[in-house]
């Protein structure tokens, strides 16, 4: 036993050596000339790529006297959080509470993205894995979906909403975003690669549909679950419900910072520390899922 | 021993018939609520707007219908729909197919990185697309006193003494709008790139070394590409689409409206006429315009990709 199991590990060493030595010779054809090109060329977009964002979020440290110094400068010689605790101030003295808009965003934002990945994922689960009459009709409709946006159906919507009397409400903007077409349409190629074996399985072991959408196949979407919360997530995060939302008392945080930004040059600073605030949430949720987000994409190839 | 599996086939190909007709049922119901929502929101709204494109409706009247009416208003007397169209035009041609290359040739290289570096570069790229209202810093930039950014730049080195009006000049409002457009471009479409690189089969690339191939630019060619094609398709699609779509950028960093409509674009003309001034049928004609114009240089974007490598 001793000796097998010796055996196994030295046989095991030497495929990782042998693993190794592949990927070192996997990097064919690459000249030292060629990859300096490269770098160069890949140094000078993403300078142009993060320099911007880098300056507004130097930008929301500076205190007011070093904004406006000539020539500009990028990092403040002398951070401070004073943008912030002026951006504080100026909420408390809008006339609707800033903790309403704050409320308003996140409802929108929690219940459009929730409720989008549960219902377009129940529609994934059988466009993937099931055979219907129907099924390449529907997600034809849904790849030509993708090929136009939201303002050509903006008008259209408008009257829908107020038709059933949805206008000034919050479900104006949340009820569209449940179907996000492209969050559908990566989910559902996402789904294909899960095997139909374990789906097989679940259905031996008892399980009806709706056990085996929730059961097997939601968990095991969990990286397409990220790539969709993120597309929307952005989207809902920033949105103004602009044309939807009329009552000052529902609209959300983008708006109200819309119109401190447009408060004009004193409010530089301010406007700085709203647009970091504005692009923190969705870029840390990124950074947490990238690997996953990208794992997800690997399906989005269209046929 | 054939025989049996091919009976086994047939039998197993039977039965599975029957069970999905079974299901069936199962799959509509867990398609029924993103269905209904969709096939109202964007089906029957596109429907909509193709039937009110041809009456006067504005909300308060009954619509009553005005056959083309709309149409050869729109082309023949709205001049300010012919400079939104222009601008469009010239936007989507520069920035769509651009903004494709530039987000293949950026994943591309940014596949060639080790992995740490290549999610660090992820990043960098992606994240202009999902930074909400950050690209407002743009207009610090092209600001038109010598405070803004390239002004003060340009002052410094000499190149002008005058500060240049950026964004008051309808010279330079559309690349001003063509460039933030492109830092704003690297989105889906560019994540679809990486991954699809990240899962290519890396086997082909041996056997292309041994067939010959020397370079990466010839990997590149005759192994990557066509690999790439289903992703590139994809790609297209995102780009085209939100290549037409501009209309935030513009407006808030040219003005709504801009200085002699310079950044005007169809989706800001749709939603003066459809937000605005409540001429839904006007407004649907335009939108109906929209879509057809989307909807076909998608359709033939995608018919030339299909064609190519094959």
């Amino acid at each position: 036993m001793d000796k097998i199991a010796k055996l196994k590990k030295i046989m095991s060493k030497d495929n990782v050596k042998i693993k190794t030595k592949i990927k070192k010779k996997k990097r064919l054809n690459r000249s030292v000339a060629g990859n300096i090109v490269i770098l160069l060329f890949l140094l000078i977009f993403s300078v142009f790529s993060a320099y911007p964002l880098i300056f507004i979020i130097a930008n929301a440290f500076k205190p007011l006297h070093e904004l406006f110094i000539f020539p500009p400068k990028l990092f403040p010689t002398d951070p401070t959080f004073k943008n912030f605790s002026d951006l504080m101030i100026l909420m408390g003295t809008t006339w609707v509470p800033m903790s309403r808009y704050i409320f308003n965003t996140v409802f929108i934002t929690v219940v459009g993205t929730i409720g989008h990945v549960i219902i377009a994922s129940m529609c994934a689960y059988p466009l993937a894995k099931h055979h219907f009459p129907g099924k390449a009709f529907i997600f034809t409709l849904i790849v030509y979906s993708l090929m136009f946006n939201g303002a050509v159906t903006s008008t259209p919507v408008f009257m829908i909403m107020s038709w059933i009397g949805l206008i000034d409400t919050h479900f104006a903007v949340i009820i569209p975003a449940f179907a996000f077409p492209l969050g559908l349409y990566l989910m559902k190629q996402f789904m294909e690669s899960i095997p139909n074996s374990l789906l097989e399985a679940a259905k031996i072991d008892g399980a009806n549909e709706f056990r085996i959408f929730w059961r097997v196949v939601m968990p095991l979407s969990k990286p397409a679950w990220l790539t969709l919360v993120i597309l929307l997530f952005q989207q809902l995060w920033s949105t103004q419900g602009a044309g939807y939302i009329f009552s000052e008392q529902l609209k959300t945080l983008s708006y109200a910072l819309a119109q401190i930004v447009s408060g004009g040059i004193a409010r530089a600073g301010t406007a700085a520390a709203v647009s970091v605030i504005m692009l923190i949430v969705p870029v840390t949720i990124f950074i947490i899922s990238q690997s996953k987000i990208i794992d997800t994409m690997s399906h989005s190839g269209m046929k | 021993m054939r025989d049996k599996t091919i009976t086994t086939e047939k039998e197993s190909r039977f039965k599975k018939l029957r069970r999905k007709m079974y299901k069936q049922r199962y799959s509509y119901y867990l398609m029924a609520p993103y269905l209904i929502i969709f096939g109202t929101f964007t089906v029957f709204s596109v429907i909509m707007s193709i039937v009110f494109s041809f009456t006067n409706f504005n909300l308060l009247e009954f619509p009553s219908f005005v056959g083309f009416d709309n149409y050869v208003r729109l082309f023949l007397e709205d001049e300010v729909f012919i400079i939104a169209m222009k601008n469009t035009l010239i936007l989507a041609i520069i920035t769509g197919p651009i903004s494709f290359i530039l987000a293949f040739v950026v994943a591309w290289l940014i596949n060639e990185l080790p992995k740490k570096w290549k999610w660090l570069m992820t990043l960098i790229f992606y994240a202009p697309s999902i930074s909400g209202n950050a690209y407002l810093l743009w207009k610090l930039i092209f600001s038109s006193d010598m405070y803004g950014y390239a002004n003060s730049f340009l002052i410094k080195n000499g190149l002008i003494t005058e500060p240049i009006t950026w964004l008051q000049d309808p010279k330079y409002v559309l690349w001003i709008i063509i460039i933030v457009q492109f830092w704003l471009s690297l989105g889906v479409a560019f994540l679809a790139f990486i991954a699809g690189l990240q899962n290519l089969d890396q086997k082909l690339y041996e056997a292309g070394a041994i067939d010959g191939i020397r370079n990466r630019w010839q990997e590149l060619w005759y192994i990557t590409l066509p690999q790439m094609r289903p992703q590139l398709m994809f790609g297209a699609v995102m780009q085209i689409t939100s290549s037409f779509g501009i209309s935030a950028v513009s407006s808030e960093i040219a003005g709504y409206p801009s200085v002699d409509y310079s950044g005007h674009t169809i989706v800001l003309h749709l939603l003066d006429y459809g937000g605005m001034r409540f001429e839904m049928g006007y407004a649907s004609a335009i939108a109906t315009i929209l879509f057809m114009i989307m909807l076909s240089s998608n359709i033939i974007v995608q018919k030339f990709l299909r064609r190519v490598g094959t």
